[in-house]
């Protein structure tokens, strides 16, 4: 049930970041939600569904970037893997806390995405620190974002099914 | 043999994977292409759902466009008319033109142009990481698309095939930060090298430093490449900026709004190989 979970987010997250692209235009697009999904992922599911869910992903951007692959797959690994480590050794439920491992997983993910371009000769931005600040940012959000939709939906039924009942608990004191 | 102890099975799984990974990139840049199968799989089942994807929301899409929001739609049919008319009276004015150059042609004996053979395509997903600028098209290997084949739109130079799937393929925009395409200012005929730069601009190297050139200046496909054909706009000249004493660098703006890619042409023949030395331009 996890696998097929780990590639039902990485999937949605590919076809969700290809749609977005589309409509919003190409160079705008700043947010990683590979990336996204892959410490989402991580930190809900362990570091083994988090390095499987960032192979899965780092491999399908490299298919259709045109690029090598692997080399989104291997960065995209080793942010899933670290990020599962850090969810299982320090509690990462706050806001702050998630904000920090989003923002860390996104620098850990240039710094070997670029990394290897370099070493492999592929272009890479002369200066690529304000870009990456810019992603980092843009994943924090958006994965906090995403954080608080899947937590508040549950939350927010059961709320509802307890009000309901607390409901219907005074229909029947009227009642008798 | 024993079974590695369950503590440490995450992290021999991790080494293995980075090993993978290592093992599979050396390959590639030992080939200089990518692992056919495993990448054709792993973009065939990817593309086929953003199909599916984009099939809903251009579904939706089309209802609203077509049904919902209708404003407006006599004032742009009025504006489309007389767009209509000045272009065909464009269209008469460059056939004369047309007419005219190949007349000279004949008498200089060069050969006749190919007809281009282009095959339209529809943009059904944009690019799915922020460190590629690519998009996929609902033309694939079927529709006689191959690798390294050029795509164009009615403005200019879009980019080229990478990557070809049956009913689907991937192309890498000019303003990817790995792509590149030799170029010339179509005013002076100065060469050089148009580079994407990841952000949505370009800019053109190893242009002399004597060159002549100055903002506004068109900046064409110099047909030099193997890729593309002579000709094609690729974008103008925003700055020039000095690049050591030899060289001079220079951003160039697209001229393709790529924000707004809705579709595309693939150009299918003639075939990417240098149209000077087709022309007899360059001396063997």
């Amino acid at each position: 049930m996890t696998a097929l979970r780990v590639v039902a987010a990485g999937v949605m997250a590919l076809v969700l970041q290809g749609l977005l692209t589309r409509l919003v235009g190409a160079p705008s697009m700043r947010v990683d939600l590979g990336l996204v999904a892959v410490v989402w992922i991580a930190l809900r599911f362990g570091r083994v569904p988090g390095l499987l869910g960032g192979t899965l992903v780092g491999l399908g951007q490299d298919a259709l970037g045109g690029g090598i692959l692997g080399l989104a797959g291997l960065a995209k690994s080793v942010a899933g893997f670290a990020t599962g480590i850090i969810g299982t050794q320090f509690i990462v439920t706050q806001t702050v806390s998630r904000l920090m491992v989003f923002v860390g997983a996104t620098l850990l993910h240039a710094l070997v995405f670029v990394g290897l371009s370099t070493l492999l000769g592929l272009k890479t931005p002369p200066d690529p620190s304000l870009d990456v600040a810019i992603q980092s940012l843009s994943n924090a959000v958006v994965g906090l974002f995403l954080f608080q939709v899947f937590e508040l939906t549950p939350g927010a039924r059961a709320l509802w099914r307890a009000r309901r009942e607390r409901l219907k608990r005074r229909q029947k004191r009227r009642y008798h | 043999m024993a079974l590695p102890d369950t503590r440490y099975r995450a992290r021999y799984l991790f080494g293995a994977v980075v090993v993978g990974h290592i093992l599979l990139i050396s390959a590639q840049v030992g080939s200089r292409s990518g692992p056919p199968l495993l990448q054709a799989g792993l973009m065939t089942a990817l593309t086929t759902t953003q199909r599916a994807a984009w099939a809903v929301v251009s579904g939706v899409r089309a209802v609203w466009d077509g049904y919902a929001y209708l404003r407006g739609t006599y004032a742009d049919n009025q504006r489309l008319s007389r767009e209509n008319t000045e272009l065909r009276v464009l269209i008469q004015q460059e056939r004369a033109n047309a007419r005219g150059t190949e007349e000279l042609r004949a008498l200089l004996g060069l050969r006749t142009r190919t007809p281009w053979t282009t095959a339209a395509a529809e943009v059904v997903a944009g690019s799915v990481s922020p460190n590629f600028q690519s998009i996929v098209l609902d033309k694939g290997r079927q529709d006689g698309v191959q690798r390294d084949m050029p795509v164009i739109n009615a403005i200019g130079v879009v980019g080229r095939v990478v990557v070809v799937a049956e009913r689907t393929s991937v192309v890498q925009l000019a303003i990817d930060r790995n792509a590149a395409a030799g170029c010339v200012i179509e005013r002076t005929g100065a060469q050089g090298i148009v580079l994407g730069n990841g952000d949505g601009s370009l800019r053109m190297e190893y242009l002399s430093a004597t060159a002549e050139m100055e903002r506004g200046d068109h900046v064409v496909t110099a047909g030099t490449d193997r890729v593309y054909p002579r000709g094609l706009l690729v974008g103008v000249v925003e700055r020039v900026d000095r690049n050591g004493p030899t060289f001079r660098s220079v951003i160039v703006r697209p001229a393709v709004d790529f924000s707004q890619l809705t579709s595309a042409l693939v150009l299918l023949a003639p075939a990417p190989v240098a149209s000077l030395a087709d022309d007899g331009l360059v001396v063997k």
